[in-house]
């Protein structure tokens, strides 16, 4: 069990995110949503120690986040990615052994039948040599979900992991979630998407700065929260994207 | 039929002569020893540079290498002045001017690029007013363009054994290095200890930035940092191939630099450095996989459509 208490997170004398306080149980596939500059990306890095948080503290299972980082898999926004890096997505997933892999070691057969593996379960096996910037954005982004698999970790969190994905790239990456589900993993997935996208998860977390919902999506997605989240931002996309949760 | 013969035992009988010819080329230098050792600290600096490179260029970190090239010069002043060694006093500056950039870009909302232009000219200009003030014996000019003529035997075998020291440390912490350059907060949440490994990586960056030095000096050592480097990365698609062939091409620009400069007595290094863009520009245009002229647009549109077809 994944617990976050009293977290807060300040950015220059700015409190980005307060007192955050949420719980995420094995098995569970859990959206965080909330309009542009709410703090998801900020709060997904700073439950995982890249972002320092003010105060408030993360437990896994009872125990200190940092102490067990190897049960911890993230993907990152594509943004944060420079996908012209000379690599290919075979070495990308391969990253996710290096820790496993030990200082000055190189990954044995084992770290490679897990590569193998995992690529494979996101249909890339076959493109396996390409460099990652010949791939679509769809591609890369399983390349990612594929790393994340290959770490064999017990957490997932998934940065906007549906931002500019093909059908299939969707359909893979929601079957690899019900998969994960089965096993008894958990899944925080920050998320873009709006309406009824986001009755596929068990449970969302409405964010705007502080955690404003947390409860079952149909609980979630009133317009009351709506507003409340929106209102905070006086920015047009905020309204923009409303109007558009609306409609659906 | 007969002037066909004639011309061929013709260009038989030439063989010889042009094969002296090309190893007399080669080899004349290389009876002044000044040449020799030039030679060897060039291809160690060239081997070596755009190895480390490659990872300023991965991490759009190329003009890094430029500011911590020029901001070893207070380093020197200060080192030469206090009498100990001047690659020391070079690398405690060339550090220094990272952190200051870093503490910089902590502080305020100062984009780095700017954090960078300032620190540059700033420890730069502060190096040239020491060596000034404290009467140093150092000679600006051999610093900023390199005096790889002057180099001793020393010299090389100091170079050869910093080169082989940091291939080393890059051969064993090569997969660490390529999770921190190409996803650092994916390495970090990993749990990989990303700020040593960064340490490491500067300080492996200006040791290598001071054996180039020697080559080339302040102002051009970020050409072989760079250029070789790049050209790799135009041919081939993974990084430690980059590293290979970077490294393979800086050794000639190296040797075809200083060729150039024996034979049309031209200064050394500046030399070095136009013999890097040649090759850069060589695969610029004949790449086969990205080259200008290899890989037309139009030719790359066939090619594109086939595949998705």
């Amino acid at each position: 069990m994944l617990e976050v208490q009293h977290l807060s997170v300040n950015y220059r004398q700015t409190s980005v995110l307060e007192d955050i306080h949420l719980v995420v149980h094995p098995g569970e596939l859990v959206g965080l949503i909330g309009p542009n500059g709410a703090g998801k990306s900020t709060l997904i890095q700073s439950i995982l120690g890249l972002v320092p948080a003010h105060q408030g503290q993360v437990l896994l299972d009872g125990q200190p986040l940092r102490r067990c980082q190897h049960r911890i898999a993230y993907v990152p926004q594509r943004s944060h990615i420079d996908w012209d890096y000379p690599i290919t997505a075979w070495n990308v997933v391969m990253m996710a052994q290096t820790r496993a892999a030990g200082w000055f070691r190189r990954p044995n057969r084992d770290a490679r039948r897990t590569v193998w593996a995992a690529l494979e379960r996101v249909e890339m096996l076959e493109l396996r040599h390409r460099q990652i910037r010949e791939l679509s954005g769809g591609q890369q982004q399983r390349v990612f979900l594929a790393r994340a698999l290959a770490q064999q970790a017990d957490f997932f969190f998934l940065d906007e992991p549906f931002t500019g994905i093909d059908k299939k790239t969707e359909a893979v990456m929601l079957r690899t979630f019900t998969e994960l589900q089965a096993q008894n993993k958990a899944l925080l997935v920050c998320s873009h998407e709006w309406g009824d996208a986001l009755r596929r998860y068990d449970r969302l977390l409405l964010l705007n700065r502080t955690l404003l919902a947390d409860d079952v999506p149909d609980t979630v997605m009133t317009l009351e929260n709506m507003q409340r989240a929106y209102s905070q931002t006086p920015s047009a996309n905020g309204i923009d994207r409303l109007s558009e949760f609306l409609v659906c | 039929m007969g002037s066909t013969a004639s011309q061929s035992s013709s260009f038989v009988d030439d063989r010889p002569p042009l094969a002296t010819f090309m190893l007399d080329f080669f080899l004349a230098p290389l009876s002044y020893e000044f040449i020799r050792n030039a030679l060897v600290v060039g291809v160690f600096a060239g081997v070596l540079c755009p190895v480390v490179g490659t990872y300023l260029i991965v991490q759009r970190m190329a003009l890094l290498g430029d500011v911590i090239a020029h901001a070893v010069m207070p380093g020197l002043a200060i080192a030469n002045f206090l009498n100990i060694n001047l690659a020391i006093g070079a690398f405690i500056s060339g550090m220094l001017s990272t952190f200051v950039i870093q503490w910089i870009r902590q502080q305020s909302r100062v984009k780095v690029d700017a954090a960078m232009a300032l620190i540059f000219s700033s420890f730069f200009g502060l190096g040239v007013m020491l060596l000034t003030t404290l009467r140093t014996q150092l000679d600006l000019e051999d610093l900023l363009f390199g005096n790889i003529l002057s180099v001793t035997v020393g010299d090389g075998w100091r170079t050869g054994a910093i080169a082989l020291v940091i291939l080393v440390l890059v051969k064993l912490f090569y997969k660490e290095l390529l999770f921190f350059t190409f996803d650092p907060l994916g390495a970090q949440a990993m749990g990989l200890p990303v700020q040593v490994i960064n340490l490491g990586l500067m300080s492996g960056i200006t040791i290598t930035l001071i054996a180039g030095m020697q080559a080339v000096g302040v102002i051009l050592v970020i050409a072989l940092m760079i250029g070789p480097a790049i050209a790799a990365y135009l041919l081939v698609k993974e990084l430690h191939q980059m590293m290979i062939v970077g490294g393979i091409l800086g050794a000639i620009a190296s040797v075809s630099g200083l060729y150039t400069s024996y034979y049309y007595d031209l200064p050394s290094g500046p030399a070095i450095a136009i013999a890097v863009f040649v090759i850069f520009l060589l695969t610029l245009l004949f790449s086969p996989t990205q080259g200008i002229l290899t890989n037309h647009p139009f030719k790359r549109g066939i090619e594109s459509h086939t595949k998705s077809g």
